[in-house]
């Protein structure tokens, strides 16, 4: 069982009174605790299983200005008093910083809504062993496939958050994720793809045949794949896919990047930043959302941030240090954030695909090939030629390259955006993109 | 050395008692306890940013029977917690009939001395340092508009508990220093990074100033970027220079010749052990045996000593990278490759300091060699597909060559290859290997480990650059 409220509490509390009696004159400290269980498979039997326990607790104190954390897994209570001992210790020669603080007292959340997080349900590892095994029975059906990988894993955890201001709240939440990775082999190549499912409450996995069945099937269109020659062309980018462009978008717009200066979109506030059909939103209060979330992890309660308006940037990801530094009250993001989506354009998948009589269809890229200084974007990428609308043959080893200022705005959406993650886009048009290959 | 055994209710006979009897019957396994302390110190934006000490201990007990392997860890060390993962190892190990392996092989050899780096320079002669770094750079130019400068320290601990009672023990430190510097010229911005390390003390890397030489060498980097043009886009041949770039060799050959992925037949490569996937001429080793080393390791996650292993000699396929468990499983020997992040995770074959060896060309010849291509010196991360073999790394430094001469600096771009045919294309290997500065993480099925890479300068008759300028 995971740990309950009240003993989190107590630990936190312990920390809090611990580190004020020393001297410090805030300190903030959150405790965690989580259980996970997994199964794997591979080629229709156990391969392994892999049970975690594991607590987890992490204080800053604060003299004044000055400030230092410390982290461990270790919570006993002589332990807990030697590393708090430590921290303060190095509090006190770590220099001022005019921006250090707890959040503002008045932006911390006030009540939590029950946003439906916590599944309770116990999926015992011979139901998971069921589950796997019917999904590899349905992933193996074609004899193209050579090989299938697949794993169960069920989550469950709980927080405290607290801090010397009376902030003192968290609560559980759970998930259950399932995967599988097929190897799929013809006298040319050997090709691998995947399909996943990850949700808070277990009756929302998909069902193993279907995650068995779309894993297998695309992993058999890769195969006999062709290279293409260098060119400009439009290009398609699958849902996976497109919600990459999101988080390249969101880590240039986090308070901490623009106040250092390292983002190409800096500056840019009430600027068009993408086309200008384009929404972008960030919502933390979808009910059993993967990225939903009652405040932040200061305790600043978070509220749905609309970033991009008709294509016009309106804010940035802030925390209370870079807030502070940016003249900016925090807006609960420390942390990053929570369930961000494109709004859905107008345009079918249907109509997206046959918008160029020719185009590239990516499905998986590879390399870490985002620069967000300079916008440049350059990666290696798997997927397929589309003439008139239909899937001609695979392609791979070569690269897509541009700039994200460019790129953004120039984005066209389908109207096929739905909510399975905690970032989601609907397939996304390009136009005029430089592959490179042969 | 950690004791394990003094803060708990646990002793050393209990857990002798408990790991004997839940690995009887099972083909190997056993108790990994590790306590680690590490602290980071980032200095930022003309501030210390932050000031972090981190402590953990914990263990993870294993159990193989066959292709199963159950796993269980915690981080709270007493009886009842090492009962409950006994319990679990043996739930999942239902009807197990297994030979337990006592056979471990033994080395005196030690390539690091046990030290703990964080306690041997004191917090605020790391400050002055992260304080000089800064104002170096910032007096230096005024186009530095933005400096970062940090710290990393490491002392791990472990202790392998086998079945029978049998320890072994290791105390690994492990240090980073980085630099990274944004210069912004005329509207342009760009950042250069570097950065040095390994299993010594930070004053060790940082004799005679040295920590001017890492600023020197990322100022240098971000100020190259600044005049770069874009990259050109499509197939051409690539002259790599010595050192860090090696990371080709970790992407395009090492993760295919890991164990788990040739016992599974996932790997382009499972099929090709005793031919010819790589020119004349190109010998690659992974070696865990280099004092001092990022990716060295006196014992392995397992226990084994680390080696020499052979991967590639003269272009012939040789060895792969094994861990008991996949050794075991394809009839032959662990390479001492076994590793894991930390006690929360399983073992797996890993590479440790990947090398390709040296060759008699000079860089010179090669560049003059080349009409049209590009020159890479540094690059930032790679990713390999293991399975189509396809695999990627960015630049961060790179020239074009015109006619046999080094022109001008180009954006940084990925380069795509293919890991099985790639090292046919190397036309000439140098002579002049070098070590990388001590700096690489290889991730793997979410772990990540510290490793390291070699090669001399090499030139490759055919690749793709993924640049915008066709």
């Amino acid at each position: 069982m995971v740990k309950d409220q009240e003993f989190l509490k107590s630990k936190a509390s312990y920390c809090l009174d611990l580190a004020k009696k020393m001297g410090a004159t805030d300190a903030s400290v959150t405790v965690g605790h989580s259980i996970s269980e997994t199964v794997n498979f591979r080629n229709k039997s156990l391969e392994a299983s892999d049970r975690s326990d594991g607590l987890a607790l992490s204080i800053e104190t604060y003299l004044g200005k000055r400030r230092s954390s410390i982290s461990s897994s270790n919570l006993l209570d002589e332990n807990i008093k030697t590393l708090i001992e430590k921290c303060f210790e190095t509090t006190k020669i770590t220099p001022e910083d005019e921006f250090n603080s707890l959040p503002d007292k008045n932006l911390l959340s006030k009540q939590i809504s029950s946003l439906n997080l916590y599944d309770e349900t116990r999926f015992e590892n011979d139901k998971k062993i069921k589950y796997l095994k019917d999904l590899e029975e349905s992933a193996s059906s074609n004899n193209q496939i050579i090989n299938t990988e697949s794993s169960f894993t069920e989550n469950k955890s709980n927080f405290i958050l607290a801090n010397s201001d009376g902030f003192c709240d968290g609560y559980k939440t759970s998930s259950f994720s399932a995967s599988c990775v097929t190897v799929a082999k013809d006298e040319n190549s050997m090709e691998r793809d995947y399909e996943f499912s990850s949700k808070r409450h277990l009756s929302d996995i998909k069902q193993a045949t279907d995650l068995g069945n779309k894993a297998a099937k695309q992993t058999i269109r890769k195969l006999s794949p062709k290279k293409i020659g260098s060119e400009k062309i439009s290009i398609i980018f699958d849902k996976r896919i497109s919600k990459g462009m999101l988080n390249a978008f969101a880590s240039a717009i986090s308070a901490s990047a623009i106040a250092r200066g390292t983002s190409f979109l800096k500056d840019k506030i009430d600027e068009q930043v993408f086309a200008n059909s384009i929404n972008v939103i960030d919502k933390p209060d979808i009910i059993k959302g993967m990225g939903s979330q009652n405040f932040d992890s200061e305790g600043v309660n978070s509220n749905t941030l609309q970033l991009i308006e008709d294509g016009i940037l309106k804010n940035y990801l802030v925390d209370t240090y870079n807030g502070k530094k940016l003249n900016l009250k925090s807006n609960g993001r420390s942390g990053g954030t929570t369930n961000l989506y494109f709004e859905k354009g107008s345009m079918s998948y249907e109509d997206l695909m046959k918008k160029n009589s020719r185009s590239l269809y990516i499905t998986e890229t590879i390399g870490h090939g985002s620069n967000i200084v300079t916008g440049d974007y350059s990666v290696g990428a798997t997927g397929f030629l589309v003439e008139d609308g239909e899937f001609k043959y695979p392609v791979n080893e070569i690269t897509i390259a541009g700039n994200f200022k460019d790129m953004f705005k120039n984005i066209i959406l389908a109207n096929d955006l739905e909510f399975e993650y905690s970032v989601n886009s609907p397939t996304m048009m390009i136009e005029g993109i430089t592959v490179a290959g042969k | 050395m950690s004791n394990f055994f003094n803060k708990s209710d646990l002793t050393r006979q209990d857990t002798d008692k408990i790991v004997s009897e839940t690995l009887n019957n099972c083909d190997d396994g056993e108790l990994y306890l590790e306590e680690s302390k590490s602290e980071s110190i980032l200095l930022d934006d003309n501030k210390i940013k932050s000031s972090n000490y981190s402590s953990d201990l914990g263990f993870g007990f294993r159990a193989i029977s066959n292709e199963v392997v159950a796993y269980s860890y915690s981080n709270e060390i007493s009886k009842d917690s090492l009962k409950n993962s006994s319990e679990n190892l043996k739930s999942t190990l239902k009807s197990i009939k297994g030979i337990y392996n006592h056979e471990i092989p033994k080395s005196n050899k030690k390539f690091y001395e046990d030290i703990n780096p964080i306690e041997q320079k004191s917090l605020d002669s790391k400050l002055e340092v992260l304080n000089k770094v800064n104002d170096f750079l910032r007096k230096k130019d005024g186009s530095v508009k933005q400096v970062t400068a940090s710290f990393a320290g490491e002392q791990k601990s472990i202790e392998i508990i086998r079945s029978g009672g049998e320890a072994l023990t290791d105390v690994r430190p492990l240090i980073r220093f980085n630099v990274s510097v944004m210069l912004e010229k005329n509207g342009r911005k760009e950042t250069g990074v570097y950065g040095i390390g390994g299993r010594q003390s930070y004053d060790d890397y940082l004799k005679n100033d040295n920590w001017k030489n890492v600023c020197e060498e990322a100022f240098r980097i971000a100020s190259v970027n600044l005049e770069s043009k874009p990259a050109p886009a499509g197939e051409m041949k690539v002259v790599l220079g010595p050192g860090w770039p090696a990371i080709l060799i970790h992407e395009a050959i090492g993760h295919g010749l890991e164990g788990d992925f040739n016992r599974k037949k996932t790997s382009a490569f499972h099929d090709l052990m005793g031919e010819k996937v790589a020119s004349e001429g190109v010998t690659i080793v992974d070696d865990g045996t280099i004092d001092n080393r990022r990716g060295s390791l006196t014992i392995d996650d397992e226990g084994t000593p680390t080696e020499r292993t052979v991967l590639i000699e003269n272009g012939i396929l040789k060895n792969f990278m094994q861990d008991r468990h996949n050794a075991r499983l394809m009839n032959t020997r662990s390479t001492g490759s076994g590793r894991r992040e930390n006690y929360r995770h399983i073992v797996l074959p890993r590479m440790r300091n990947t090398m390709m060896l040296s060759g008699n060309q000079t860089q010179d010849e090669m560049i003059k060699s080349v009409d049209k291509g590009i020159f890479a010196v540094s690059f930032g991360g790679g990713q390999v597909d293991i399975t189509s073999g396809k695999f990627v790394f960015n630049c961060t430094e790179a020239y074009e060559i015109n006619n046999g001469k080094i022109g001008s600096p180009i954006k940084g771009a990925t380069l795509i290859g293919d890991g099985p045919s790639i090292l046919k294309e190397v036309s000439m290997v140098g002579n002049d290997m070098m070590l990388d500065p001590g700096i690489g993480t290889c991730g793997k099925a979410g772990q990540g480990v510290p490793v390291g890479v070699a090669q001399p300068s090499i030139l490759i008759d055919k690749m793709t650059v993924g640049g915008t300028k066709l």
